[in-house]
């Protein structure tokens, strides 16, 4: 069966997706990364969309779901690489991702991973003092 | 107005919708689509394709191309036999679906192509023709 590969560097995840999705394939990545997650206790998820030639409304849903579950697992998740042709796209057809975290490659998408999560981790130790 | 190369492909599972897209990223292609265009027609191929795949129960893809003086443009038709739409004006609106979508699939893809029509009548499946000129 097809499935899109899950890196992991540390307490970050990495999702770099290379293919032409069919739905189902969109949905087990939906769930291989949301257990991923819970497995390693990851505290934040980067998703590559930049080979992406195209986002329609099934795998927009797909990536605002992925942002809100990981989120509910306490992990941070940024979308980088959109492509401008699909961004407009995406926005015409009725699709603005909101509450998506995203950047434009991956290393401005892992500085704001980093500060994202160190910043998530210092109002846990204000609520100690 | 003259049309040329009329094909059909299949839409029966999630794999024909990728194919359809593909085959309508390289027809928008090869008439010069700017990337933007291309975009937007395989992004609505994409919800129509799929609309037929899962509530029309299976269905086909048909497409021509078209050239209106030195207009070039991309006609594609999209036919199920499937229960057909009950209630069409319901179905256009944005955020309305019967399914487990976004129901953005209809009203979405009329937004990205520059022509849009739809026959349907409950028993009597369904027929989407979208065009974009280039």
């Amino acid at each position: 069966m097809d499935r899109i590969p899950i890196l992991r560097m540390g307490e970050y995840l990495l999702v770099t997706i290379q293919v032409d999705m069919h739905d189902q394939l969109a949905l087990t990545l939906q769930d291989d990364l949301t257990a991923a997650v819970q497995r390693v206790g990851a505290k934040g998820v980067l998703i590559d969309i930049s080979a992406l030639e195209m986002v329609d409304s099934f795998i927009g849903r797909m990536i605002a779901n992925l942002s809100r579950m990981s989120r509910i697992l306490d992990a941070r998740t940024v979308v980088v690489g959109m492509r401008p042709a699909v961004a407009i796209t995406l926005v015409e057809l009725g699709l603005s991702l909101a509450g998506v975290d995203t950047a434009l490659d991956v290393e401005r998408g892992m500085r704001r991973l980093r500060a994202s999560v160190e910043e998530s981790g210092a109002s846990i130790v204000d609520l100690d003092d | 107005m003259s049309t040329s190369t009329t094909d059909v492909l299949p839409l029966r599972t999630e794999h024909d919708i990728v194919l359809a897209r593909q085959q309508v990223r390289r027809l928008t292609q090869a008439l010069g689509f700017g990337l933007v265009d291309q975009t937007k027609m395989v992004t609505a191929a994409s919800e129509l394709a799929r609309n037929a795949v899962i509530y029309g129960k299976g269905g086909v893809v048909r497409w021509e191309t078209l050239a209106d003086g030195a207009r070039r443009g991309l006609r594609l038709h999209f036919i199920d036999e499937g229960p057909g739409i009950p209630d069409l004006q319901q179905a256009m609106t944005d955020g309305w679906t019967s399914g487990t979508g976004m129901g953005l699939g209809l009203s979405g893809a009329k937004r990205l192509v520059n022509e849009f029509d739809i026959e349907t009548a409950p028993g009597r499946g369904t027929r989407v023709t979208v065009t974009r000129w280039k």
